[in-house]
């Protein structure tokens, strides 16, 4: 009799819940955010690499009218840091100053054209110490240690064998080994840093507005920084232009931009520019890698040494984590025993490097891609049965005790095989095109939080009113990703309710609950299964409440969304009366929805450092990227990339297809044309002509497979979508060029002058074997 | 110097004082108030600022307000009827165009811009129209998608 069916939206294709802000202009971000009064910052940076501080001298600054306040290194002696093991960095240099760029005063001023006056009056004396722009200068014997706690300028030595690598080796019918080198990249989000810090004097109380993926982070460490108790301390986070791990951890401008309110007792807003965002950095480090496999005729690997040098900047961050990925994600893709790993990480005087999406997995994952691919050639065995020879049987843990549950990686390999016509027409393209493939996976957020305080990995709660509106409270930093969106549908989904009756609210300390935020893959996985018990939890009230309405067992009522009912023949009860009936007894409803990870999900004992790595559900990537190289010029052009995903269940099919493409399309600019550049410390490249990003013009149509293992632990079987698809572009193209022209390039990235010149190498090389007629066209 | 600037912005008569190197930029965020056109870098590099002079789109952050004094001057703001979602706002939205929304107001208005001059472009007039500006999420292959559907949507009379 009733047509009432429960809405569902799972799978579907959701536009974001926050498109219509962004699309109409209404969306605010941080720097679009005014207030009465409100002054001007603006940073005074160090044009020195590396000095111990003599004066900073602020009087003819402090003179100039229209300024308010400055602050300098003698403001604040504390330190911060994401890791509480690595917690030396100022928010402004104190003593020493260790790159180019780094902060050392900031000014708050009446307006900006003031504030960059008073910068400009501001003298630094340093006395100059000896600065190592790159890692192997660092770890020179007779260097200057940059830290005085971190000997030799390493931030951290890891060395694990598991298994024995050296019967590994003599079981091996071929051994190869290689040497990478990727440069330094930097996310580039395009919103540039920006934090608006209001201080209370009259009550003791700080409000920081920031760009962040952390707010609450970035509470932990303003508390630190200011010496405030965290209860006296708001954090808003607005609109967030981006991020991919730059803003997963606190960053100088939010502190900063706090320091000076409260020196000033009012309000700054300090937003940087695009060159000083790019000093901000925290991006992926300089990597130098040596990997050595061995592997049986039939294409199996018997045993894997990789040895891992990160150039990491001036400061700690993330290092530890980062150099420590590295080792452990050379695990839980492949079936691979008998690894030995030496990571180090090593302080140097350029800005410090960060999380950058594929956090410490994308280099490791170029080289050992590049090499297997190397290695099926000279085997001649087939760049997708050689990934095949090595599949693992999930479930299963690894030998540095990752938890595998779900496996995706045979069926991503087959669809992108399928779909780009691998077997009929790799061989077959004419001279100068190629095609070339690669595999890569993610974590679904670290299993052990950073902070590890006891309370569950993601809290999430839903608010239930009288006007029948469900709305969701959570602290999951939305940044663009739509982490907002997937908490919506998954509330919506259980309730059986249509999207458009939730409404959320992220991003403001006072209101929402506590939230780790917006890094490592974790929020829909964590966040998602949060939210997903939070409506099973106010689904519960809903039935109890129908049941005393409907006079019926709650065991009997059939929940439908916008109608409750006890049997087909009852014409029940609508959402809105038994909202009404719930309320009753209770006043506004607020439920709590949490999630844990699962011990057997936090990674072994096995070597120090061995929870980086473990998750509750590793994501996996397949890809083929078709080349067309032009041999007279050296440009290569991407025509074409096929990429399938593993994200467990697709929970919504338009953002994990955005998610996906942008993951590609962001290892493409690290594997052609992104790089870091410093004459002497000093940043050559903080723009975006000269960091060059590909345009719209320069990039391929991308087409995403999506493969859903349906994990047994994610919120409705989902794993990440957002990071695992970038590491594979770059082995992907650089097998593509191999196939096309027969160079191979271990450097990174192939740009249309290093191609040229390994052409004419190549040429010269062939030339003088004797083959007159040589073209570069050859196997790798 | 500051001079009296006249402008039709988004369809409405103002003066303002405008000193004669505040950037058109900067008026429109700090004068005007209209904080959707975004600054994205240090000054053309990214299109995150593009607007509509006379219909054609231009950087707000390489121009002076002083040099638009008697044009018209349209911004993502002026888009949209009775405040619903133009064909290519909806496009973005629809398809995915925009996933942090920093780019998407520069390439709002570039889009917009071309559909004004050609209702009908061609792939290769859609990318050379979108070729100055800069999107770190999407990988561009959803903004193609979104400008295509908002061309369907115009052609069924959605302005663009």
């Amino acid at each position: 009799m009733n047509k009432v069916l429960p809405a569902h939206n799972i799978g579907d294709y959701v536009p974001m819940v926050d498109g219509p802000e962004k699309v109409s202009g209404r969306a605010k971000y941080t720097a679009d955010l005014n207030a009465p009064g409100m002054l001007a910052g603006r940073i005074y940076r160090s044009p020195y690499s590396h000095g111990d501080i003599v004066e900073v001298d602020i009087s003819e600054a402090l003179k100039l009218p229209g300024v308010k306040a400055i602050v300098t290194g003698a403001d604040c002696d504390r330190g911060f840091g994401v890791l509480p093991i690595a917690r030396e960095e100022r928010p402004l240099a104190r003593d020493r100053v260790r790159y180019r760029g780094e902060p050392i005063a900031a000014v708050a001023a009446v307006d900006d054209a003031t504030a960059l006056k008073a910068i400009r009056l501001i003298k630094l004396t340093v006395r100059e110490l000896p600065a190592y722009y790159s890692a192997q200068a660092a770890l020179a014997p007779d260097a200057v240690a940059l830290h005085d706690n971190r000997k030799g300028n390493v931030e951290r030595d890891v060395l694990f064998e598991l298994g024995n690598v050296e019967d590994g080796f003599a079981e091996a019918d071929l051994v190869r080994e290689g040497t990478y080198n990727c440069p330094e990249v930097c996310q580039n989000q395009m919103e540039m840093h920006a934090a608006l810090a209001e201080w209370d004097p009259v009550r003791g109380r700080m409000t920081v507005h920031a760009s962040t993926q952390v707010p609450y982070y970035v509470h932990l460490m303003l508390s630190q920084i200011l010496d405030l108790e965290m209860s006296r301390i708001r954090v808003v986070k607005p609109f967030v232009g981006g991020g991919f791990g730059c803003r997963t951890e606190t960053l100088n401008v939010e502190l900063i931009a706090a320091l000076l309110a409260r020196k000033c007792g009012g309000t700054v807003r300090l937003v940087v520019n695009r060159e000083e965002t790019f000093i901000t950095h925290r991006g992926r480090p300089e990597t130098d890698i040596r990997l050595k496999i061995g592997m049986k005729t039939d294409g199996r690997i018997t045993a894997i040494e990789c040895e891992c040098l990160q150039r990491g900047g001036a400061h700690s961050g993330y290092g530890v984590v980062t150099i420590l990925y590295a080792g452990s994600m050379l695990y839980a893709i492949y079936d691979i025993h008998n690894v030995k790993y030496i990571g180090k990480r090593v302080l140097t005087n350029t800005p410090p490097c960060g999380a950058f999406r594929g956090h410490g997995t994308v280099d490791v994952r170029f080289a050992f891609e590049s090499l297997l691919d190397q290695m099926a050639a000279e085997l001649a065995i087939d760049p997708f049965s050689v990934r095949r020879a090595n599949f693992l049987n999930a479930p299963t843990f690894t030998d540095n005790d990752l938890m595998v549950n779900s496996y995706g990686l045979p069926e991503c390999i087959d669809w992108v095989e399928q779909k780009s016509g691998w077997r009929e027409r790799r061989g077959t393209l004419p001279k100068g095109k190629g095609l070339g493939m690669a595999c890569s996976h993610y974590i679904s957020g670290a299993s052990k939080p950073v902070n590890w305080t006891g309370e569950p990995h993601a809290t999430v709660k839903i608010k239930l009113d009288f006007d029948g509106s469900v709305v969701v409270l959570s602290g999951a930093a939305e940044i663009g990703q739509g982490s907002s969106t997937i908490l919506v549908q998954s509330v919506a989904e259980v309730l059986g309710l249509d999207i458009s009756r939730i409404r959320i609210v992220t991003g403001d300390s006072d209101v929402v609950p506590k939230d780790n935020g917006s890094y490592s893959s974790r929020v829909t996985f964590m966040v998602g299964n949060a939210a997903i018990d939070a409506a099973q939890n106010l689904k519960g009230l809903l039935i109890a409440a129908a049941a005393r309405k409907l006079d019926a067992r709650p065991e009997d009522i059939e929940c439908l969304g916008e109608l409750y009912r006890a049997g087909a023949q009852d014409r029940g009860a609508t959402f809105d009366e038994v909202v009404v009936e719930a309320l009753k007894d209770s006043g506004t409803i607020t439920v709590t929805g949490n999630y844990s990870t699962i011990p057997e999900s936090h990674g072994g004992k096995k070597y120090r450092g061995s929870a980086i790595g473990g998750t509750m559900g590793y994501s996996y990537s397949a890809q083929v990227v078709e080349v067309s190289v032009d041999e007279e010029t050296g440009v290569v052009t991407v025509d074409k990339v096929w990429v399938a995903h593993d994200c467990g269940k697709a929970l919504n099919r338009l953002t994990v297809e955005g998610q996906v493409q942008g993951s590609v399309w962001m290892g493409m600019g690290q594997a052609m044309s992104e790089e870091t550049g410093y004459h002497e410390g000093l940043l050559v490249t903080g723009n975006m002509l000269d960091y060059r990003v590909p345009t719209i013009v320069d990039s391929p149509p991308i087409e995403v497979g999506i493969v859903e293992s349906n994990d047994p632990h994610g919120p409705f079987g989902a794993k990440e979508a957002g990071e695992g698809s970038l590491a594979a572009f770059l082995p992907a193209l650089t097998n593509a060029i191999a196939d096309a022209i027969g160079v191979r390039f271990n450097d990174l990235p192939v740009t249309p002058d290093r191609v040229y010149e390994a052409i004419a190498k190549h040429r010269r090389a062939q030339a003088r074997n004797g083959d007159p007629k040589a073209n570069a066209k050859g196997n790798p | 110097m500051v001079k009296l600037l006249d402008v039709v912005l988004n369809g409405r008569k103002r003066v303002d004082a405008a000193p004669d190197n505040l950037l058109l930029l900067d008026y429109l965020r700090e004068v005007a108030g209209l904080t959707g056109t975004k600054t994205g870098c240090d000054g053309g590099e990214c299109g995150a600022c593009t607007v509509l002079v006379d219909d054609k789109p231009t950087l707000s952050c390489l121009t002076l307000a002083v040099a638009v004094g008697g044009h018209r001057v349209d911004t993502v703001e002026s888009l949209g009827e009775n405040g619903g979602l133009s064909a290519v706002q909806r496009g973005f939205h629809e398809k995915l165009g925009s996933q942090c929304g920093y780019c998407t107001p520069g390439f709002v208005m570039a889009s917009v811009g071309l559909l004004r001059s050609n209702p009908d472009p061609s792939d290769a007039e859609i990318l050379e129209a979108l070729g100055s500006n800069i999107c770190r999420c999407t990988g561009y292959v959803k903004i193609v998608e979104a400008v295509r559907h908002a061309v369907e949507l115009n052609r069924a009379g959605t302005a663009p």
